[in-house]
């Protein structure tokens, strides 16, 4: 349902037409980067580290190349080396390793041969001699005086390289005077809290077929969140010119940020350009556990202080997250995504640390959720304390326009306050939770970005039309763009194809990511679409031969009341096109800004078998700001996808390491994502505050979804039982070791 | 490696003696996810769903016959079956998912020697039996024999379970089968407990109580069962029965839950378990 209507009326956007993708995808024609095969194409494999931290002495692969079948072997020694200041350097030296393993499963060499048996009997006979290194697992054992290096060569972002470090980043942000408000104020409650590593279980594994041409060509099918990015990357680790790489995207089988970057191409690309064929390289389920990028684990300590009618005073927040052996940016964002109350005094510190775990990758608002879960925790229980309804303090904390984030950057218009009263106003909370079953609420916040997009609008001569974008379709994009196109132009959003094109057939398009396909490669989509209608009104101009000035676009035709108001139809115009000028096509490309950030509230009643301390869901909803809902089914398939993910992070998704590091859960009976059994419905509201900075108004809505629902859950655990959780997920043993210790 | 399919019960014992290393399979939903993880692959892979005795149930003479290979899920959807069992026909319906169990068998959840086997807690409760082929003829020994440690059986190369066997039980006999997992489905027992008692009115006259996932085999629990017997599963009977039971449990710590974990969740769960039987056997 919508909550709140949108004030301005579109006749195509706001409607829920069935995807331009559906039918392939519903047939199985639809090509996944795993589905793709060509002639002579050879099977890869890897070799990975059975050690979580060692110097590689040696490695020999003579015998590996001398196995039937092999074609190619390639190890770090096949890549250059990049600067430890280049921005690839990284994800270089996690492609395969150079001299030392950094975690578990890491990469080290990778072979090809005529069948993937043959590559993995190769792989295992690949020897390498290695010198063991303590191995950093834990965030405490990071950060002590005189530990271990994970990575002898990270060094701590913005300081320099003068030391090599455990640290990655350290980020603190203060305003106001938090001491002296934590002092004045008539409460104030603290709480430690911890995360589990958990992996963003995108149901397709990394894939990619790569065929390096004796032209020193490289072309690559590969299933990731930006193909451009992909080039960028694969380019980068190879030591290449861009324009020898060619990505086309292959369907993407889930991403939700693990596919905004690269793991395989670089090496599929080397071994075919040693081979001479074409190489597909896929990932297994457990090497998709073990060897990509899971969201980071994290320890953090909030402290927050209000006044006795529950005015929130003051935060002191200290956020420390685990994010694998190299020195990425997770860590930064703990503290930069505290946005969702006023919180006139405020002191945070976020620390990016290092272990000997794997290279942690994006997942849907990352690092925030982990902040929200510590933070919406400590606020329920100040409401509970206070014998405050939970909605009622938020409310009275909102932050709205003007308001600043823990960054100091104002909030420009945003729809905190209405999801807040969207959910009070909902028949969820009207009614009463069921029979032994307790509620709880809490808010997420998540910024989403523009950065920069393209679209190509060609419109063809019968009045149907192309758009052509280069954001893989990760949510509904394509349906979306048609509506977009459809709004504009006038004509039926199924004469539109949407097309989501290769790197040498679209401008440049960053990553699917930050929720900003709709908003920024829309905008782009639209920007294209007008400057065709100003195009198509001067041709009508000269078809009706009036003034160009007299002439306005209405319902898909070309309309001049001093030309008798007869409409000149956009097909009719297209027909003519040769005669008028020629073919009638748009480019629009733009770096976007004012990405409007997106609110969710979210509801859950649970019932807790207080003998074995499981929690079952009986209702969840949930409530977010989408702007307004360009294709309502596709948002609310996000706030549903959202709060599902965030189901299993809160309950039951969790690494779990065995003392030397290894990954001991690298499958998914074992790694538990919610089943659809353990689920109840996903109710949803949409909210509509149009973005002023989108011509429909749209707000991403891809990742906000995920940062409520584990204080939620863990709020609704609290009122169920009287027992603050404080470490994710709160699984079973870990709830009944919990009721036992709190009575 | 091969693959044989035969079609009758002495073909399958020749191929299994003729070919050393070779393994016999029902539904390969353990044997391929074993090969595929690495476990050395066998010479010969004997297909047992072909042999028309292994894929059968039948009830004559107050006796039930089923095939070791049929599919579970043609003895959850046996209403007769389940009528009369339906504890077995529980942990049956818990082995993997609904497509699993149109291949998933008795006789390979039992012989793949896990702990967690979700159908062998009821069986062991209702004296199954167990039918083994081997070299010199057929032996008939209980289920609860089967299986000796994780991954351990008592079948001795060559041999194979053919079908089981399990007598009617007596009048105002119920049985049950409950298992916590942290997922409500596709997912592996931290820990099952089965039960089975006879009434007489309010007083159970008979009982069994099974436990799964909690020691290196599936382990009758003789204290609870006492506890059970001649009680009318009051409070303080049920009270005994949880006792015993996680006095029972000989867990160990994994990925799936703790030693502190099985042992207290044993007890709850053979409780509810017991509460469950007694409500059927009345009915």
């Amino acid at each position: 349902m919508t909550a709140i209507e949108n004030p301005k009326t579109y006749k195509w956007v706001g409607t829920r037409p069935i995807r331009h993708d559906g039918y392939d995808k519903v047939v199985g024609k639809a090509r996944f980067a795993a589905d793709l095969n060509l002639p002579g194409q050879l099977h890869a494999a890897y070799l990975r580290s059975p050690h979580a931290h060692a110097n590689i002495v040696s490695i020999d692969t003579s015998k590996a190349e001398a196995m039937p079948g092999v074609k190619a072997v390639v190890t770090g020694d096949d890549f250059p080396a990049l600067d430890i200041t280049d921005s690839n350097h990284d994800v270089s030296i996690n492609v395969l390793a150079r001299g030392t393993v950094l975690y578990h499963g890491h990469a080290i060499a990778a072979v090809a041969a005529t069948t993937k048996a043959e590559a993995q009997a190769a792989a295992a006979a690949i020897e390498v001699e290695y010198e063991l290194l303590p191995v950093v697992l834990g965030i405490d054992e990071a950060m002590a005086d005189g530990a271990p290096l994970a990575n002898e060569q990270n060094y701590q972002k913005f300081v320099g390289p003068s030391d090599p470090s455990n640290i990655a980043t350290h980020t603190p942000l203060e305003r106001g005077d938090a001491d002296a408000a934590m002092a004045a104020a008539d409460i104030v409650i603290e709480r430690e809290f911890d995360c589990a590593h958990v992996h963003q279980g995108y149901i397709e594994p990394h894939a990619c077929v790569v065929d390096t041409g004796a032209d020193g060509k490289a072309n690559v099918w590969a299933s990731s969140q930006g193909h451009f990015m992909v080039r960028a990357i694969t380019a980068a680790v190879l030591g290449w010119e861009t324009s020898r790489i060619k990505v086309t995207p292959a369907e993407i089988g889930g991403g939700f940020g693990g596919k905004t970057t690269v793991y395989l191409e670089p090496v599929a690309a080397r071994l075919s350009e040693k081979a001479g064929r074409p190489v597909k390289l896929v990932m297994s389920r457990e090497e998709v556990l073990r060897s990509s990028g899971p969201a980071p684990g994290a320890k953090l300590r909030i402290k927050i202080g209000a006044t006795s009618d529950g005015e929130l005073t003051a935060i002191d927040g200290w956020m420390a997250y685990q994010i694998g052996a190299y020195g990425d940016f997770a860590g930064m964002v703990g503290a930069m995504s505290v946005a969702s109350y006023k919180f006139p005094n405020l002191k945070l510190e976020s620390w990016g640390v290092l272990s000997n775990t794997p290279k942690t990758a994006a997942y849907r608002a990352p690092s925030a959720p982990h902040a929200a879960f510590a933070i919406e925790s400590v606020i329920d229980d100040i409401a509970s304390e206070l014998g405050m309804d939970p909605i009622e303090l938020r409310l009275k904390n909102a932050a709205v326009e003007g308001d600043l984030t823990a960054m100091g950057m104002p909030h420009p218009r945003i729809g905190l306050v209405e999801c807040l009263e969207a959910l009070k106003a909902s028949d969820h909370y009207q009614a009463d939770p069921a029979e032994g079953a307790a509620r709880g609420v809490a808010v997420g916040f998540w910024f989403n970005i523009g950065e920069q997009s393209s679209a190509t609008v060609n419109l063809n001569e019968d009045g149907t039309a192309t758009v052509i974008t280069g954001s893989p379709d990760i949510g509904g994009s394509r349906a979306s763009m048609a509506l977009m196109a459809a709004e504009e132009l006038g004509i039926d959003v199924y004469s539109i194809t949407p097309v989501v094109a290769d790197t040498e057939a679209v401008g440049f398009t960053d990553v699917t990511e930050g929720s900003r396909a709709t908003f920024a490669t829309g905008k782009a989509v639209v920007e294209a679409c007008r400057e065709l209608k100003v195009e198509l009104c001067r041709r009508a101009a000269q078809t009706m031969g009036v003034d160009e000035a007299e002439v306005e676009w209405v319902d898909g035709a070309a309309v001049s009341p001093s030309h008798g108001g007869e409409p000149l139809t956009l097909a009719a115009i297209t027909a003519q096109a040769k005669r008028t000028g020629g073919p009638l096509t748009a480019t629009a490309s733009l770096n976007a800004a004012g990405a409007g950030p997106s609110f969710a509230v979210h509801c859950a009643d649970v019932k807790v078998d207080e003998e074995t301390g499981q929690t079952t869901i009986t209702r969840y909803t949930a409530v977010q700001d989408a702007g307004t809902a360009i294709h309502p089914s596709y948002v609310e398939g996000q706030m549903q996808g959202g709060s599902v993910q965030g189901i299993g992070w809160a309950l039951n998704e969790e690494y779990i390491f065995s003392s030397d590091g290894v990954l001991m859960n690298p499958g998914f009976l074992d790694y538990r994502i919610p089943v659809a059994s353990d689920l109840p419905m996903i109710e949803t509201i949409i909210v509509e505050v149009p973005n002023p900075s989108h011509p429909y108004g749209v707000r991403g809505v891809g990742e906000t979804g995920i940062v409520p629902p584990m204080a939620t859950i863990g709020n609704a655990i609290k009122a169920a039982t009287g027992v603050r959780m404080t470490s994710l997920p709160m699984s079973p043993p870990k709830v009944l070791k919990a009721l036992g210790d709190g009575r | 490696m091969e693959y044989a399919a035969p079609t009758t019960v002495d073909e399958a014992r020749t191929l299994l003696a003729d070919n050393p290393g070779s393994r016999v399979f029902a539904g390969a939903t353990d044997v391929v996810p074993q090969m595929r993880s690495g476990r050395p692959e066998p010479s010969v892979l004997i297909d047992l769903k072909r042999i028309d005795r292994l894929m059968s149930v039948t009830h004559d003479n107050g006796h039930w016959t089923i095939g070791a290979a049929m599919p579970t899920s043609e003895l959850t959807s046996n209403g007769e079956f389940s009528g009369v069992f339906p504890g077995i026909s529980e942990g049956a319906g818990w082995i993997g998912s609904d497509q699993i169990q149109n291949r998933s068998s008795l006789g390979g959840n039992l012989c793949n020697g896990s702990p967690a086997a979700d159908s062998v807690p009821a069986m062991i409760a209702s004296d199954a039996r167990a039918v083994i082929a081997g070299t010199d003829g057929e032996r008939t020994i209980p289920v609860a024999d089967v299986v000796t440690g994780p991954g351990q059986l008592s079948l001795a190369d060559g041999e194979f379970v053919v079908e089981f066997e399990i007598d009617d039980p007596p009048a105002n006999t119920g049985d049950a089968y409950i298992r916590m997992t942290p997922r409500t489905e596709m997912d592996i027992a931290i820990v099952g407990a089965a039960v089975r008692v006879t009434m007489d009115g309010d007083t159970c006259t008979d009982a069994r109580v099974v436990l799964g996932a909690v020691a290196p085999t599936a382990v009758r629990v003789p204290d609870a069962e006492a506890a059970l017997i001649g009680s009318s599963l009051d409070e303080a009977a049920l009270a005994e029965v949880a006792a015993a039971a996680s006095a029972a449990a000989n867990p160990i710590n994994d990925k799936r839950g703790t030693i502190e974990y099985r042992v207290q969740v044993a007890g709850v769960l053979a409780k509810r378990a017991a509460v469950l039987a007694a409500e059927r056997a009345r009915a």
